[in-house]
């Protein structure tokens, strides 16, 4: 019965949506990595635009518009994280669990000044950006229900995992960033500025975070909540990681989490497990699945050279 | 090395400087009586006995949390379970003193032991991980943290909970098993007196004792202790063990000493905050307590200037943000720092001149 | 006069005129001469000073200038300043102090790719190359060719590499992955890095430390080359001979001063040493005959694959007694890194026996063999033998603090410890400020006598020294290497590998050569050995399967 389910075109349409989110972070920690920094700070960015994006489009009176601003100030996040990072040498995990923690704050707060709500953004009428329906794929029976009707934000998600990796293996920036992140000093030596090319990185992967964040508030729900991101930040590390830091890689781990995210709301809003219980499912799916990815990494390590 | 440690402190406290002067521009532009808030944010906590304490109060689970911390990061082990173990630390003392009946100095003991014991198991997790599988104990213990929190919130709901009482709640600790008030007036606690044990032992164990010496080593430079025999799978297991036991105890001396039912449906943030306490104390655990007392006056500042004027708390944890951002910026003032060692330098080199 | 002489420019020197005829003449044919030399100077470092930010003073008021087409080396003790000095002229490092005129025109180096378009080039003594990617792509890295604006055009990017390759005659392979690479190929690309950005002057840093001896005939061809085609090359080094066979000028740094420049030819190898030195490198130990005494170590059948699957040590075995030091010569790379690590228990990933004192040491930890009395002089110091933001005391104590002196069941006995610290400062002439002076701050030299230090005070009974006096001035060098014969002498077993031809020859008993793996020969006798003919052996052209004398008991 819960096999039926889970191949249920209703599951999976909603699993695309329960990964959008993480799909944008995924792909903004892979930038990252590949450049050579670990983001951790995507939990903050996609807290932070997931505000944002309220806000702004409130503000605005236009989904698209808050979109922009929020991708800007997701870019500018990545770039303060890269300011104290790489020009004032701060460790990028420090750094980062400061401005998860400012972010933390700074979102309740924010929200407070702007609105007077307490954590919850009751009196902004949220903004979204609309739902597509393919014309013809709609009606294309199994797969019409899972890939039409989504937001387009969802699209966006899965067209970057092909710009990321066109981006990264055929652009000139792209080989630039993998050399720095695979080896700072050779890049250094034909004078590529390794500083400049992470700054990019960063500000790169704080824009696709900052997306991720923006459909939170704006697509996945349709209000801000504090805390709304939910260690989705650091899922997002995970997946990148057992992705190989690959955009396709990243994208197939990030449906794993997404179908555990979606498994663990369905289960929420009528199951008879406890939802306490229930709640639990993403992050032990997470913990479960970088133990097993781990394992069979040092195991090929181990059987390459011979043990 | 006189220089180098005169420049830290001086610019430790530029740092919380910059940062509060960042907090206090928003505090301006934010709210209608500015330099209220201000002056009751930084002389709040000395208006009363009862508000000083507070602070002490608060200071109590930071030295826990921040001495667990500062042993796991000196072996440089970025687990930051932290939060977890200090939550299932509350819990499981409240679940035994609720479920056993034990006489009455024993009771607290029991628990608080097996609180630090649960705490250790949630850190111990990605430790083991992280030996077995070589995954990430970042990510892992990051995980960790949620699923506690998940967890206790369903042995909440479903195994202590008080549905007489008016929200989510356990039922009531009974008194003997809670930790008795030190002064009159306040709501210091026993717990004080252990949470100084705990940083004395700490540094102790960290500086005086084989173990610790150990784990220093293998902090700074894994291979090179590798290399010279020590174990590096019983360091990185010994680290996430006592770490968690630590912040375990500390969230069992919590709930006996401030709380009279377990209520905590999130997490406290006391993990966060440990991180900000190891780097301050440059996870020496001797300097906790100063770290600890430093947040927990920012924090009691806070609230007291929350309740007195229309600034939230949350604007305090912008500035431990900001905080940490400063102090750990290797390069802040850098520039300063090398043309003091360069005059140094140059002046010492025409001292030789002059001499020859 | 005067006059006439400011209006051509005369800033910075003073002439005294005395207002006779011939004073002026000669005036003139001095300004001449200074000008005939002055346009073939294509590099001048006026009164360089660098105070690095632990207030070390790394250089100090040092001029340097280059000449057009020639090859000039830069020479002297690590510490001496060449590397810094170097790293200054490619903007890598500010000076303090001081003027960089190039071609004339006075610049300032802002960073690398500052100096490089300017025509400076650098290839490092490690490689800076992009190990996953080919190497077409490490040579078009930063100026990629472009297809549409936005994309790479890889073809390009081969067709280019391929062209400058064959231009300077280098037979490579641009496709091929960089990891896949041997070390002499891969310097080669180093330098095509530096050559397709249109480098003038070439600094080539210890370029031959990783080379086998006919590696560095072709190279030493290749600069002939580039040299006529009108390049400039700076050759740091401080293998004199090397310098004698192909450089025409040097200049000798100590202490981060200049000693002078010299013209090669005109200045013998022991005065270059001297001036490096201060005084006559001891190169002659005098070692007495080997008293060989028990077999320590018996090595079966061992073969140990590396991390990709490609086996590193060959099924080797060899035997090692009490009283002799037993060389193991090779260019880097052939197995002796892998071998070291199972020997030394860093890796149990082999396969075959490693007996010491007749016990199999495969189930036995690090600790354990070196409870053995095993001491390890790493080859990395910085990655393996130190913790360098450690102090020295905590750098000592690593591999004794469980001795019963230093500690209790629990505790440390801190004052102990200090007092044997001290000790060992003094007895292995490490320059400290005191035991308390963090070991990054040290010299590389000094860095080493910390390492040699703390694995020879345990009183070892076998020694595995790998590289012990690499990248150190010879003063520290000479230090250990006589340490090393004392301990031999006082009946100590020990290994030595090094790729310091000048050391095997002094230091070695008994010679082997490691060569992808396997022993390629033994030389039981290395007084009559020439360096040339160990130079066949290490580049496999050729070897000797029977081995005489590797084992001494079955």
């Amino acid at each position: 019965m819960i096999l039926n389910a889970l191949f249920s075109p209703e599951f999976i349409n909603a699993t695309l949506r329960t990964t959008t989110p993480i799909l944008f972070a995924t792909l903004a920690s892979a930038v990252a990595s590949k450049s050579g920094i670990t983001n951790m700070a995507l939990e903050g960015i996609m807290l932070f635009s997931a505000l944002f994006g309220v806000i702004f489009s409130a503000a605005f009176h236009s989904a698209w518009l808050g979109l922009l601003v929020t991708m800007v100030l997701g870019g500018f996040i990545g770039f303060i994280l890269a300011f104290f990072v790489l020009k004032l040498k701060t460790d990028e995990i420090l750094a980062a669990i400061a401005i998860n923690l400012i972010a933390t704050g700074g979102t309740v707060f924010t929200l407070l000044t702007v609105s007077g709500d307490r954590g919850v953004s009751s009196s902004i009428k949220s903004l979204q950006l609309p739902k597509i329906t393919l014309p013809i794929i709609e009606n294309i029976p199994y797969l019409g229900q899972i890939i039409s009707n989504q937001n387009i934000l969802t699209y966006l998600s899965l067209i970057m995992v092909v710009v990321v990796h066109i981006f990264l293996y055929k652009t000139p920036l792209g080989l630039r960033i993998r050399a720095v992140g695979e080896n700072k000093d050779a890049a250094e030596s034909v004078g590529i500025s390794s500083k400049k090319v992470q700054f990019i990185a960063l500000i790169i992967s704080g824009v696709l975070a900052s997306i991720g964040g923006f459909f939170l508030s704006g697509g996945y729900m349709t209000y801000f909540t504090k805390d709304m991101s939910a260690g989705r930040g650091f899922i997002a590390l995970a997946a990148a990681t057992m992705g190989g830091n690959t955009p396709v890689g990243g994208l197939l781990v990030s449906l794993l989490f997404g179908a555990a995210q979606a498994f663990s709301n369905i289960m929420q809003m009528g199951g008879s497990l406890p939802h306490e219980l229930v709640q639990m499912l993403p992050y032990i799916t997470t913990l479960i699945g970088l133990g097993i990815y781990s394992y069979s990494l040092m195991k090929k390590r181990q059987r390459l050279s011979g043990k | 090395m006189n220089s180098n440690t005169r420049f830290n402190i001086l610019r430790t406290i530029l740092s919380v400087g910059i940062a509060l002067s960042i907090s206090f521009i928003i505090i301006f532009f934010t709210s209608q009586e500015p330099v209220k808030a201000i002056v009751e944010l930084l002389t709040g906590p000395l208006k009363s006995t009862r508000r000083f304490g507070n602070v002490i109060e608060s200071m109590i689970p930071l030295i826990f949390t921040g001495v667990g911390v500062s042993i796991m990061f000196s072996a440089n082990q970025i687990n930051l379970a932290g939060e977890g173990s200090f939550h299932i630390g509350g819990l499981v003392a409240t679940y035994i003193a609720l479920n056993t009946t034990l006489p009455t100095g024993l009771s607290p003991i029991i628990c608080i032991l097996l609180a630090g014991v649960a705490g250790s198991l949630v850190t111990l997790i990605p430790a083991i991980l992280k030996v077995k599988t070589e995954s990430s104990i970042l990510v892992s213990s990051l995980m960790m943290n949620y699923l506690i929190l998940y967890f206790g919130n369903y042995v909440l709901s479903y195994f202590i909970k008080d549905s007489t009482a008016g929200s989510i709640v356990s039922y009531a600790i009974p008194e003997m098993t809670q930790l008795s008030t030190i002064f009159a007036g306040t709501r210091i606690h026993v717990g004080l007196f252990i949470a100084i044990a705990i940083s004395i032992l700490g540094y102790v164990f960290l500086y005086k004792t084989k173990v610790g010496y150990e784990l220093r080593v293998t902090g700074e430079n894994q291979d090179f202790a590798r290399y010279s025999g020590i174990s590096i799978v019983k360091i990185t297991l010994i680290s996430s063990l006592l770490g968690g036991f630590i912040i375990g105890v500390g969230g069992g001396v919590e709930i006996l000493g401030m709380y009279n039912r377990f209520s905590w449906t999130s997490l406290l943030g006391y993990g966060w905050d440990a991180i900000i306490i190891t780097t301050l104390a440059k996870k020496n655990p001797l300097y906790v307590p100063f770290a600890a007392f430093f947040l927990a006056y920012l924090r009691t500042g806070a609230s007291i200037m929350a309740r007195s004027t229309d600034v939230v708390t949350e604007i305090i944890i912008i500035t431990q943000g900001i905080i940490i951002l400063l102090v750990v910026a290797e390069q802040f003032l850098s520039k300063f720092k090398h043309k003091m060692i360069a005059k140094e330098a140059k002046a010492t080199l025409e001292n030789m001149k002059g001499a020859e | 006069m005067l006059i006439s002489l400011y209006c051509m420019g005369f800033k910075n020197r003073y002439y005294f005129f005395d207002g006779t005829y011939s004073s002026y003449q000669l005036l003139v044919i001095n300004f001449k001469k200074w000008e005939a030399q002055m346009s073939n100077k294509v590099l001048q470092m006026n009164n360089i000073m660098k105070i690095y930010s632990n207030g070390v003073v790394a250089v100090e008021d040092v001029t340097f200038e280059l000449e057009k087409g020639e090859i000039h080396a830069l020479l002297g003790e690590n510490g001496a300043g060449k590397s810094t000095l170097m790293k200054i002229l490619f903007g890598l490092e500010s000076p303090e102090q001081g003027k960089i005129i190039l071609n004339g025109k006075e610049t300032t180096m802002k960073s690398p790719q500052d100096a490089i378009s300017k025509g400076i080039g650098m290839v490092h003594q490690h490689f800076m190359l992009v190990p996953s990617l080919t190497v077409a792509d490490n040579i078009i890295l930063g100026v990629e060719p472009r297809n549409k604006k936005i994309f790479i055009d890889s073809d390009k990017s081969v067709e280019i590499s391929r062209e400058i390759a064959e231009k300077y005659n280098f037979e490579i392979d641009v496709r091929a992955n960089v990891e896949d690479l041997t070390v002499g190929v891969k310097q080669k690309v180093e330098i095509l890095k530096a050559l397709y950005r249109g480098a003038d002057i070439l600094i080539l840093d210890e370029p031959t430390a990783v080379l086998t001896p006919q590696e560095t005939e072709e190279l030493f061809v290749q600069l002939k080359k580039l040299k006529e085609t009108g390049h400039t090359i700076i050759f740091i080094s401080h293998k004199l001979d090397e310098i004698k066979n192909i450089c025409d000028r040097a200049t000798i740094m100590r202490n981060g001063k200049s000693k002078g420049t010299y013209n090669v030819s005109d200045i013998s190898t022991s005065e270059m040493s001297k001036l490096m030195v201060g005084r006559d490198v001891v190169t002659e130990f005098n070692k007495k005959p080997p008293i060989l005494k028990k077999t320590v170590l018996k090595v079966r059948n061992l073969t140990v694959t590396g991390s990709t699957g490609v086996v590193r040590v060959n099924d080797l075995s060899f035997d090692l007694k009490e009283g002799e030091i037993f060389s193991i010569a090779g260019v880097e790379g052939n197995g002796q890194g892998h071998l070291v690590e199972a020997l030394t228990g860093l890796t149990k990933n082999y396969k075959g026996e490693i007996l010491m004192f007749n016990e199999n040491i495969k189930k036995h930890s690090i600790k354990k063999i070196r409870n053995f009395g095993v001491a390890h002089i790493p080859e990395d110091r910085m990655t393996l033998g130190c913790a360098k933001n450690m102090n020295i005391l905590d750098n000592i104590l690593s591999i004794q603090y469980d001795n019963k002196e230093y500690s209790g069941k629990i505790m440390l006995k801190s004052k102990k410890i200090q007092n044997r610290v001290n000790e060992l400062i003094k007895e292995y002439l490490v320059k400290c400020k005191s035991y308390k002076q963090s070991v990054g701050m040290l010299s590389g030299g000094n860095i080493q006598k910390v390492v040699v230090a703390r694995e020879f005070s345990t009183n070892p009974k076998i020694i595995i020294a790998d590289q012990p006096t690499r990248g150190i001035d010879v003063g520290a060098a000479s230090f250990i290497r006589q340490r090393i014969i004392q301990f031999r002498d006082d009946g100590c077993a020990i290994i030595l590998i090094s790729a310091d031809l000048n050391e095997v020859f002094e230091l070695s008993d008994r010679l082997a050569v490691m060569y992808k793996g396997k022993f390629a020969g033994v030389f039981n006798d290395v007084e009559n050995l020439t360096e040339e003919e160990l130079g066949k052996y290490m580049l496999g052209i050729k070897h000797d399967d029977r081995l005489e004398g590797i084992i001494y008991e079955q």
